[in-house]
Protein backbone atom coordinates (compact mmCIF):
# COMPACT_ATOMS: atom_id res chain seq x y z
CA UNK A 1 0.00 0.00 0.00
CA UNK A 2 1.37 3.17 -1.16
CA UNK A 3 3.58 3.74 -4.39
CA UNK A 4 6.39 6.12 -3.76
CA UNK A 5 9.75 5.36 -2.72
CA UNK A 6 9.50 2.73 0.07
CA UNK A 7 6.83 1.21 -2.15
CA UNK A 8 8.22 0.57 -5.28
CA UNK A 9 11.73 -0.71 -3.60
CA UNK A 10 9.46 -3.05 -1.25
CA UNK A 11 7.83 -4.57 -4.70
CA UNK A 12 11.58 -4.28 -6.16
CA UNK A 13 13.19 -5.95 -3.15
CA UNK A 14 10.20 -8.69 -3.01
CA UNK A 15 11.60 -10.12 -6.39
CA UNK A 16 15.15 -9.48 -5.58
CA UNK A 17 14.62 -11.56 -2.52
CA UNK A 18 12.78 -14.12 -5.05
CA UNK A 19 8.64 -13.74 -3.76
CA UNK A 20 7.00 -15.66 -6.92
CA UNK A 21 3.63 -14.65 -5.93
CA UNK A 22 1.61 -11.54 -7.07
CA UNK A 23 3.12 -8.65 -5.89
CA UNK A 24 0.14 -5.70 -5.94
CA UNK A 25 1.70 -2.04 -5.60
CA UNK A 26 -1.51 0.01 -4.71
CA UNK A 27 -0.86 4.15 -5.20
CA UNK A 28 -2.95 6.94 -5.64
CA UNK A 29 -1.23 8.89 -8.29
CA UNK A 30 -1.39 8.40 -12.44
CA UNK A 31 2.40 8.41 -12.53
CA UNK A 32 4.91 5.53 -12.04
CA UNK A 33 6.48 5.92 -8.32
CA UNK A 34 8.87 8.55 -8.67
CA UNK A 35 11.26 10.61 -7.27
CA UNK A 36 10.61 13.23 -4.80
CA UNK A 37 13.45 14.99 -3.40
CA UNK A 38 13.55 16.63 -7.09
CA UNK A 39 9.91 18.41 -6.78
CA UNK A 40 11.34 21.35 -4.62
CA UNK A 41 14.20 21.62 -6.89
CA UNK A 42 14.79 20.39 -10.17
CA UNK A 43 11.28 19.66 -10.57
CA UNK A 44 10.27 23.03 -9.44
CA UNK A 45 12.63 24.99 -11.61
CA UNK A 46 11.80 22.98 -14.97
CA UNK A 47 14.98 21.14 -15.18
CA UNK A 48 13.49 17.69 -15.13
CA UNK A 49 10.54 15.70 -16.31
CA UNK A 50 8.20 13.50 -15.19
CA UNK A 51 9.37 10.69 -17.56
CA UNK A 52 13.04 11.51 -16.06
CA UNK A 53 12.05 11.51 -12.56
CA UNK A 54 9.85 8.08 -12.63
CA UNK A 55 12.45 5.80 -10.07
CA UNK A 56 11.65 2.60 -12.83
CA UNK A 57 10.07 2.66 -16.22
CA UNK A 58 6.94 1.11 -17.49
CA UNK A 59 8.96 -2.04 -18.50
CA UNK A 60 10.31 -2.83 -15.40
CA UNK A 61 7.03 -3.20 -13.57
CA UNK A 62 5.75 -5.33 -16.91
CA UNK A 63 8.78 -7.22 -16.42
CA UNK A 64 8.87 -8.50 -12.77
CA UNK A 65 5.17 -9.20 -12.62
CA UNK A 66 4.19 -6.17 -10.55
CA UNK A 67 0.64 -4.92 -10.84
CA UNK A 68 -0.11 -1.40 -10.34
CA UNK A 69 -3.12 -0.35 -9.18
CA UNK A 70 -4.53 3.06 -9.15
CA UNK A 71 -6.39 3.38 -6.02
CA UNK A 72 -6.63 4.29 -2.51
CA UNK A 73 -6.97 1.27 0.30
CA UNK A 74 -10.23 1.95 2.18
CA UNK A 75 -9.81 -0.71 5.01
CA UNK A 76 -7.62 -3.42 6.01
CA UNK A 77 -9.16 -6.56 7.12
CA UNK A 78 -6.56 -8.62 8.84
CA UNK A 79 -8.80 -11.27 10.29
CA UNK A 80 -9.24 -12.16 6.60
CA UNK A 81 -6.43 -10.97 5.44
CA UNK A 82 -7.29 -8.53 2.41
CA UNK A 83 -7.76 -4.65 1.71
CA UNK A 84 -10.36 -2.74 -0.17
CA UNK A 85 -9.77 -0.44 -2.64
CA UNK A 86 -11.97 2.68 -3.33
CA UNK A 87 -12.33 1.12 -6.77
CA UNK A 88 -14.32 -1.94 -4.90
CA UNK A 89 -11.26 -4.05 -5.45
CA UNK A 90 -10.66 -6.64 -2.72
CA UNK A 91 -7.47 -7.37 -2.58
CA UNK A 92 -6.46 -10.68 -0.49
CA UNK A 93 -2.59 -11.04 0.58
CA UNK A 94 -0.39 -12.69 2.52
CA UNK A 95 2.17 -10.41 3.37
CA UNK A 96 1.37 -6.48 3.38
CA UNK A 97 3.48 -3.40 3.43
CA UNK A 98 1.99 -0.52 4.41
CA UNK A 99 3.96 2.45 2.74
CA UNK A 100 1.19 5.41 2.78
CA UNK A 101 3.95 8.28 3.74
CA UNK A 102 1.81 11.32 4.81
CA UNK A 103 0.94 14.54 3.50
CA UNK A 104 1.75 18.19 3.83
CA UNK A 105 0.69 19.86 7.21
CA UNK A 106 -2.74 21.44 6.60
CA UNK A 107 -2.01 25.38 7.64
CA UNK A 108 -5.57 26.72 9.63
CA UNK A 109 -5.73 30.34 9.76
CA UNK A 110 -8.12 32.59 8.33
CA UNK A 111 -7.56 32.87 4.84
CA UNK A 112 -6.10 29.32 4.51
CA UNK A 113 -8.27 27.96 2.07
CA UNK A 114 -7.58 30.61 -0.89
CA UNK A 115 -6.83 30.44 -4.31
CA UNK A 116 -3.21 30.50 -4.55
CA UNK A 117 -1.71 28.58 -1.55
CA UNK A 118 0.26 25.80 -2.28
CA UNK A 119 1.72 22.62 -0.40
CA UNK A 120 4.35 20.97 -2.07
CA UNK A 121 4.43 16.92 -2.18
CA UNK A 122 3.45 15.67 -5.40
CA UNK A 123 3.95 16.38 -9.10
CA UNK A 124 0.64 17.91 -9.21
CA UNK A 125 1.30 20.48 -6.70
CA UNK A 126 4.32 21.59 -8.16
CA UNK A 127 2.74 21.90 -11.58
CA UNK A 128 0.29 23.90 -10.13
CA UNK A 129 3.10 26.32 -8.27
CA UNK A 130 4.72 26.15 -11.35
CA UNK A 131 2.03 28.26 -13.30
CA UNK A 132 1.85 30.83 -10.99
CA UNK A 133 5.27 31.25 -10.20
CA UNK A 134 6.20 33.29 -13.11
CA UNK A 135 9.33 35.50 -12.74
CA UNK A 136 8.85 39.51 -10.63
CA UNK A 137 6.07 37.70 -9.17
CA UNK A 138 6.15 37.75 -4.83
CA UNK A 139 6.18 34.73 -3.21
CA UNK A 140 5.85 34.09 0.64
CA UNK A 141 6.45 30.70 1.78
CA UNK A 142 5.54 29.63 5.26
CA UNK A 143 8.20 27.78 6.91
CA UNK A 144 11.45 28.10 6.98
CA UNK A 145 12.50 23.99 6.78
CA UNK A 146 14.31 22.11 4.49
CA UNK A 147 11.32 22.05 2.08
CA UNK A 148 10.45 26.07 2.27
CA UNK A 149 14.31 26.99 1.92
CA UNK A 150 15.14 24.38 -1.59
CA UNK A 151 11.84 26.13 -2.64
CA UNK A 152 12.70 29.57 -2.01
CA UNK A 153 15.74 28.76 -3.71
CA UNK A 154 14.42 27.29 -6.77
CA UNK A 155 11.77 29.95 -6.70
CA UNK A 156 14.88 32.90 -6.65
CA UNK A 157 16.20 30.82 -9.66
CA UNK A 158 12.94 31.72 -11.49
CA UNK A 159 13.16 34.85 -11.01
CA UNK A 160 10.64 35.35 -8.27
CA UNK A 161 10.70 38.06 -5.55
CA UNK A 162 10.67 35.68 -2.34
CA UNK A 163 9.99 36.34 1.43
CA UNK A 164 10.31 33.51 4.47
CA UNK A 165 8.38 33.63 7.03
CA UNK A 166 9.19 31.50 10.34
CA UNK A 167 7.61 31.14 13.23
CA UNK A 168 10.75 29.95 14.92
CA UNK A 169 13.81 32.22 16.19
CA UNK A 170 15.92 30.49 13.32
CA UNK A 171 15.41 28.76 10.19
CA UNK A 172 16.16 25.05 9.99
CA UNK A 173 15.75 25.43 14.50
CA UNK A 174 14.15 21.79 14.96
CA UNK A 175 16.90 20.08 13.23
CA UNK A 176 20.46 22.34 13.36
CA UNK A 177 22.69 24.34 15.13
CA UNK A 178 22.49 27.42 15.31
CA UNK A 179 25.77 27.96 13.29
CA UNK A 180 23.92 26.28 10.63
CA UNK A 181 20.73 28.52 10.63
CA UNK A 182 22.56 31.65 10.33
CA UNK A 183 24.63 30.13 7.61
CA UNK A 184 21.61 29.87 5.57
CA UNK A 185 19.86 32.72 7.06
CA UNK A 186 22.85 34.31 5.29
CA UNK A 187 23.34 32.65 1.67
CA UNK A 188 19.65 33.28 1.21
CA UNK A 189 19.50 36.75 2.05
CA UNK A 190 22.69 37.16 -0.26
CA UNK A 191 20.44 35.66 -2.95
CA UNK A 192 17.90 38.19 -1.81
CA UNK A 193 15.77 36.43 -0.37
CA UNK A 194 13.78 37.97 2.41
CA UNK A 195 14.08 35.87 5.88
CA UNK A 196 11.76 37.02 8.87
CA UNK A 197 11.99 34.88 12.11
CA UNK A 198 9.43 34.73 14.78
CA UNK A 199 7.48 36.05 11.81
CA UNK A 200 4.30 34.59 12.57
CA UNK A 201 1.49 34.57 10.18
CA UNK A 202 -2.40 35.33 11.83
CA UNK A 203 -4.43 35.62 8.69
CA UNK A 204 -3.95 35.34 4.64
CA UNK A 205 -6.11 37.67 3.15
CA UNK A 206 -7.27 38.55 -0.80
CA UNK A 207 -10.12 38.47 -3.45
CA UNK A 208 -9.98 35.94 -5.95
CA UNK A 209 -6.46 34.70 -5.06
CA UNK A 210 -4.72 35.22 -1.66
CA UNK A 211 -3.05 38.88 -2.27
CA UNK A 212 -1.39 39.35 1.38
CA UNK A 213 0.01 37.59 4.40
CA UNK A 214 -0.52 39.84 7.71
CA UNK A 215 1.51 38.77 10.64
CA UNK A 216 1.14 38.68 14.12
CA UNK A 217 2.15 42.50 14.90
CA UNK A 218 0.03 43.68 12.17
CA UNK A 219 2.26 43.80 9.57
CA UNK A 220 0.89 42.66 5.71
CA UNK A 221 3.16 41.28 3.14
CA UNK A 222 2.03 41.26 -0.52
CA UNK A 223 2.13 38.50 -2.47
CA UNK A 224 1.08 36.64 -5.46
CA UNK A 225 1.42 32.74 -3.99
CA UNK A 226 2.03 31.07 -0.84
CA UNK A 227 3.85 28.31 -0.26
CA UNK A 228 3.38 26.17 2.56
CA UNK A 229 6.18 24.09 4.36
CA UNK A 230 5.32 23.58 7.58
CA UNK A 231 6.20 19.76 8.25
CA UNK A 232 4.40 16.56 6.85
CA UNK A 233 1.67 14.50 9.47
CA UNK A 234 1.98 10.91 8.25
CA UNK A 235 -0.49 8.73 6.93
CA UNK A 236 -1.81 6.05 9.72
CA UNK A 237 -5.09 6.12 9.62
CA UNK A 238 -5.95 2.91 8.41
CA UNK A 239 -3.26 1.59 10.24
CA UNK A 240 -4.86 2.74 13.46
CA UNK A 241 -8.47 1.34 12.21
CA UNK A 242 -7.05 -2.16 11.95
CA UNK A 243 -5.87 -1.74 15.17
CA UNK A 244 -2.04 -1.86 14.78
CA UNK A 245 0.04 0.04 17.30
CA UNK A 246 0.54 3.70 16.02
CA UNK A 247 2.67 6.16 18.17
CA UNK A 248 3.28 9.38 15.99
CA UNK A 249 4.18 6.39 13.17
CA UNK A 250 3.12 2.84 12.35
CA UNK A 251 5.31 0.88 14.89
CA UNK A 252 7.94 -1.26 13.73
CA UNK A 253 10.71 -3.63 14.57
CA UNK A 254 14.46 -4.88 13.59
CA UNK A 255 12.31 -6.36 10.74
CA UNK A 256 10.27 -3.79 10.02
CA UNK A 257 7.49 -5.66 11.14
CA UNK A 258 4.56 -4.05 12.73
CA UNK A 259 2.59 -5.38 15.99
CA UNK A 260 0.95 -7.92 12.86
CA UNK A 261 3.32 -9.96 11.85
CA UNK A 262 1.85 -10.36 8.29
CA UNK A 263 2.52 -6.64 7.92
CA UNK A 264 5.26 -4.66 7.41
CA UNK A 265 5.96 -0.51 6.88
CA UNK A 266 8.08 1.18 5.82
CA UNK A 267 9.06 5.11 5.11
CA UNK A 268 7.86 8.14 6.39
CA UNK A 269 4.65 6.45 8.12
CA UNK A 270 6.61 3.92 10.02
CA UNK A 271 8.02 4.55 13.68
CA UNK A 272 11.01 2.56 13.99
CA UNK A 273 12.25 1.55 17.29
CA UNK A 274 16.07 1.97 16.90
CA UNK A 275 18.41 0.61 19.37
CA UNK A 276 20.84 3.15 18.28
CA UNK A 277 18.94 5.77 19.37
CA UNK A 278 16.89 3.83 22.67
CA UNK A 279 14.30 5.37 21.12
CA UNK A 280 10.80 5.54 18.65
CA UNK A 281 12.58 7.15 15.50
CA UNK A 282 10.26 7.93 12.53
CA UNK A 283 12.27 9.35 9.77
CA UNK A 284 11.21 11.45 6.51
CA UNK A 285 13.95 10.45 4.36
CA UNK A 286 14.51 8.65 1.36
CA UNK A 287 17.65 6.34 2.23
CA UNK A 288 15.51 5.80 5.65
CA UNK A 289 12.36 4.58 3.37
CA UNK A 290 14.82 2.55 0.75
CA UNK A 291 16.19 0.54 4.21
CA UNK A 292 13.70 -0.12 5.75
CA UNK A 293 11.53 -1.48 2.52
CA UNK A 294 14.41 -3.51 1.49
CA UNK A 295 14.05 -4.94 4.96
CA UNK A 296 10.54 -5.35 5.31
CA UNK A 297 10.39 -7.25 1.72
CA UNK A 298 13.16 -9.77 3.24
CA UNK A 299 10.67 -10.46 6.44
CA UNK A 300 7.90 -10.77 3.88
CA UNK A 301 10.12 -13.27 2.20
CA UNK A 302 11.46 -15.29 5.93
CA UNK A 303 14.88 -13.61 5.49
CA UNK A 304 16.51 -11.93 8.50
CA UNK A 305 18.08 -8.10 7.10
CA UNK A 306 17.42 -5.73 10.05
CA UNK A 307 17.38 -2.32 9.63
CA UNK A 308 21.09 -1.06 10.16
CA UNK A 309 21.72 1.07 8.19
CA UNK A 310 22.78 4.92 9.65
CA UNK A 311 19.82 7.69 9.05
CA UNK A 312 21.29 10.37 6.41
CA UNK A 313 19.67 12.96 4.22
CA UNK A 314 20.85 15.64 2.04
CA UNK A 315 19.27 19.14 0.90
CA UNK A 316 20.19 21.15 -2.22
CA UNK A 317 19.83 24.69 -1.90
CA UNK A 318 21.69 26.84 -4.74
CA UNK A 319 25.15 25.65 -5.11
CA UNK A 320 25.31 24.00 -1.69
CA UNK A 321 25.03 20.35 -1.22
CA UNK A 322 24.32 19.34 2.72
CA UNK A 323 24.46 16.33 3.30
CA UNK A 324 23.91 14.70 7.50
CA UNK A 325 24.65 12.14 8.44
CA UNK A 326 23.41 10.38 11.59
CA UNK A 327 20.59 12.34 14.19
CA UNK A 328 21.92 15.67 16.51
CA UNK A 329 19.05 14.84 19.02
CA UNK A 330 20.48 15.04 22.17
CA UNK A 331 24.01 16.38 20.98
CA UNK A 332 25.57 19.21 23.91
CA UNK A 333 28.41 20.97 21.91
CA UNK A 334 29.53 21.77 18.37
CA UNK A 335 32.83 21.71 16.58
CA UNK A 336 32.70 23.64 13.37
CA UNK A 337 35.51 22.87 10.31
CA UNK A 338 35.43 25.78 8.20
CA UNK A 339 33.77 29.23 8.23
CA UNK A 340 30.33 29.62 7.68
CA UNK A 341 29.71 33.02 8.54
CA UNK A 342 32.26 33.84 5.46
CA UNK A 343 32.70 30.80 3.09
CA UNK A 344 30.23 28.62 0.96
CA UNK A 345 31.74 25.41 2.84
CA UNK A 346 31.82 23.84 5.80
CA UNK A 347 31.37 21.40 8.52
CA UNK A 348 29.60 21.13 11.50
CA UNK A 349 30.15 18.08 14.23
CA UNK A 350 27.66 16.84 16.56
CA UNK A 351 28.60 15.93 19.71
CA UNK A 352 26.83 14.22 22.87
CA UNK A 353 29.04 13.78 26.42
CA UNK A 354 31.96 13.90 24.31
CA UNK A 355 31.08 11.48 21.26
CA UNK A 356 30.28 12.21 17.77
CA UNK A 357 26.76 11.79 17.11
CA UNK A 358 25.76 13.56 13.72
CA UNK A 359 27.35 15.68 11.04
CA UNK A 360 26.40 18.34 8.67
CA UNK A 361 28.47 18.87 6.10
CA UNK A 362 27.85 21.89 3.06
CA UNK A 363 30.24 21.33 0.49
CA UNK A 364 32.03 19.13 2.18
CA UNK A 365 31.31 15.34 0.37
CA UNK A 366 34.76 14.37 2.11
CA UNK A 367 34.07 15.24 5.43
CA UNK A 368 30.61 13.58 5.18
CA UNK A 369 31.76 10.32 3.95
CA UNK A 370 34.53 10.36 6.80
CA UNK A 371 31.24 10.88 9.29
CA UNK A 372 29.11 8.35 7.91
CA UNK A 373 31.35 5.49 7.94
CA UNK A 374 32.56 6.53 11.57
CA UNK A 375 29.42 6.65 12.79
CA UNK A 376 28.06 3.46 10.71
CA UNK A 377 31.23 1.65 12.33
CA UNK A 378 30.19 2.61 15.58
CA UNK A 379 33.37 4.23 16.56
CA UNK A 380 34.02 6.38 18.91
CA UNK A 381 35.12 10.08 18.15
CA UNK A 382 35.83 12.23 20.83
CA UNK A 383 36.45 15.81 20.68
CA UNK A 384 40.04 15.89 20.57
CA UNK A 385 40.16 13.72 17.49
CA UNK A 386 37.65 15.89 15.92
CA UNK A 387 39.73 19.37 16.60
CA UNK A 388 42.54 17.00 15.25
CA UNK A 389 41.57 16.40 11.99
CA UNK A 390 39.59 20.31 11.90
CA UNK A 391 43.10 21.54 12.41
CA UNK A 392 44.81 19.15 9.96
CA UNK B 1 21.48 -5.26 -28.25
CA UNK B 2 23.81 -2.99 -26.20
CA UNK B 3 24.72 -4.59 -23.18
CA UNK B 4 26.85 -3.54 -20.13
CA UNK B 5 28.01 -6.18 -17.75
CA UNK B 6 28.37 -5.59 -13.91
CA UNK B 7 30.28 -8.17 -12.13
CA UNK B 8 29.78 -8.53 -8.10
CA UNK B 9 32.24 -8.42 -5.56
CA UNK B 10 32.17 -12.52 -5.79
CA UNK B 11 32.26 -12.73 -9.53
CA UNK B 12 29.25 -13.38 -10.70
CA UNK B 13 27.97 -11.61 -13.90
CA UNK B 14 25.08 -9.41 -14.43
CA UNK B 15 24.44 -8.66 -18.07
CA UNK B 16 22.04 -5.44 -18.48
CA UNK B 17 20.59 -3.77 -21.89
CA UNK B 18 22.24 -0.72 -22.45
CA UNK B 19 19.85 2.32 -22.76
CA UNK B 20 21.02 5.22 -24.67
CA UNK B 21 20.94 8.78 -22.16
CA UNK B 22 20.63 6.62 -19.17
CA UNK B 23 22.90 6.87 -16.34
CA UNK B 24 24.99 3.35 -15.52
CA UNK B 25 23.08 3.64 -11.92
CA UNK B 26 19.45 3.83 -13.39
CA UNK B 27 20.23 1.06 -15.73
CA UNK B 28 21.37 -1.00 -12.84
CA UNK B 29 18.24 -0.36 -10.46
CA UNK B 30 15.85 -0.95 -13.77
CA UNK B 31 17.74 -4.35 -14.07
CA UNK B 32 17.63 -5.15 -10.35
CA UNK B 33 21.56 -5.10 -10.15
CA UNK B 34 22.43 -6.56 -6.67
CA UNK B 35 24.89 -4.19 -5.01
CA UNK B 36 23.73 -0.69 -6.61
CA UNK B 37 21.42 1.28 -4.50
CA UNK B 38 21.19 4.77 -5.86
CA UNK B 39 19.81 5.75 -2.64
CA UNK B 40 19.83 9.37 -3.55
CA UNK B 41 18.37 9.37 -7.06
CA UNK B 42 21.42 10.37 -8.94
CA UNK B 43 22.56 13.43 -7.04
CA UNK B 44 26.06 11.97 -5.79
CA UNK B 45 25.34 12.54 -2.92
CA UNK B 46 24.99 9.26 -1.22
CA UNK B 47 27.90 7.49 -2.78
CA UNK B 48 25.81 3.90 -3.11
CA UNK B 49 26.35 3.48 -7.02
CA UNK B 50 30.53 3.08 -7.04
CA UNK B 51 31.16 1.12 -9.39
CA UNK B 52 34.86 0.38 -10.35
CA UNK B 53 35.30 0.56 -14.61
CA UNK B 54 37.28 -2.15 -15.95
CA UNK B 55 40.64 -0.47 -17.00
CA UNK B 56 40.13 -1.43 -20.48
CA UNK B 57 37.25 1.06 -20.52
CA UNK B 58 38.49 3.80 -18.45
CA UNK B 59 39.76 6.31 -20.56
CA UNK B 60 36.61 5.62 -22.81
CA UNK B 61 34.30 6.57 -19.98
CA UNK B 62 36.22 9.24 -18.17
CA UNK B 63 37.56 9.35 -14.57
CA UNK B 64 35.73 10.66 -12.13
CA UNK B 65 34.79 14.29 -11.96
CA UNK B 66 35.71 16.72 -8.84
CA UNK B 67 32.57 16.13 -6.66
CA UNK B 68 33.14 12.23 -7.27
CA UNK B 69 36.52 12.18 -5.92
CA UNK B 70 35.10 13.81 -3.13
CA UNK B 71 32.13 11.51 -2.39
CA UNK B 72 34.91 8.50 -2.86
CA UNK B 73 38.18 10.02 -1.49
CA UNK B 74 37.52 8.40 1.79
CA UNK B 75 36.02 5.43 0.37
CA UNK B 76 38.40 1.84 1.73
CA UNK B 77 37.19 0.37 -1.55
CA UNK B 78 38.31 3.04 -3.89
CA UNK B 79 40.29 1.92 -6.78
CA UNK B 80 42.20 4.60 -9.44
CA UNK B 81 39.17 3.97 -12.28
CA UNK B 82 36.07 4.43 -9.37
CA UNK B 83 33.58 5.97 -10.49
CA UNK B 84 29.73 6.88 -9.01
CA UNK B 85 27.45 5.46 -12.04
CA UNK B 86 24.83 7.97 -11.79
CA UNK B 87 27.67 10.40 -12.84
CA UNK B 88 27.61 8.06 -16.25
CA UNK B 89 25.42 8.95 -19.04
CA UNK B 90 25.55 5.75 -21.11
CA UNK B 91 25.71 6.12 -24.99
CA UNK B 92 25.47 3.55 -27.73
CA UNK B 93 29.91 3.83 -27.13
CA UNK B 94 29.58 2.08 -24.59
CA UNK B 95 27.99 -1.35 -25.39
CA UNK B 96 30.47 -3.94 -23.65
CA UNK B 97 31.55 -1.51 -20.71
CA UNK B 98 32.16 -3.92 -18.11
CA UNK B 99 32.82 -2.48 -14.43
CA UNK B 100 32.98 -4.52 -11.01
CA UNK B 101 30.99 -3.59 -7.51
CA UNK B 102 32.87 -3.07 -4.45
CA UNK B 103 31.94 -5.76 -1.26
CA UNK B 104 30.03 -2.79 0.59
CA UNK B 105 28.22 0.39 -0.74
CA UNK B 106 28.78 3.37 1.29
Amino acid sequence: MGASHAGAQVAASLRQEGWDGEVVLVGDEAALPYQRPPLSKAYLVGRSSREELAIRKTEFYAKQEIRLVRATVTSIDRAAGCVVTSEGETLAYDGLALCTGGRARRLFLPGSDLPGIHYLRTFADVETIRESALPGRHAVIIGGGYIGLETAASLRALGLEVTVLEAAERVLERVTAPEVSTFYERVHREAGVDIRTRALVESLVGDLRVREAILAGGERIPTDLVIVGVGLVPSTELAVDAGLEVEDGIVIDDHARTSDGRIVAAGDCASHRMARYDRLVRLESVPSAAEQAKTAAATLCGRERPIAALPWFWSDQYDLKLQIAGLNTGYDEVVINGDPAGDRDFSCYYLQRGRLIAADCVNRPRDFVWAKQALSKGLEVDREQLEDLVAS
Amino acid sequence: MSVVTFISHDGEKHEAPLEDGESLMQIAVSNMVPGIDGDCGGEAACGTCHVIVDDSWADAVGRATSVEEEMLAMNPEREPTSRLSCQMTMSENCDGLVVRLPEFQM
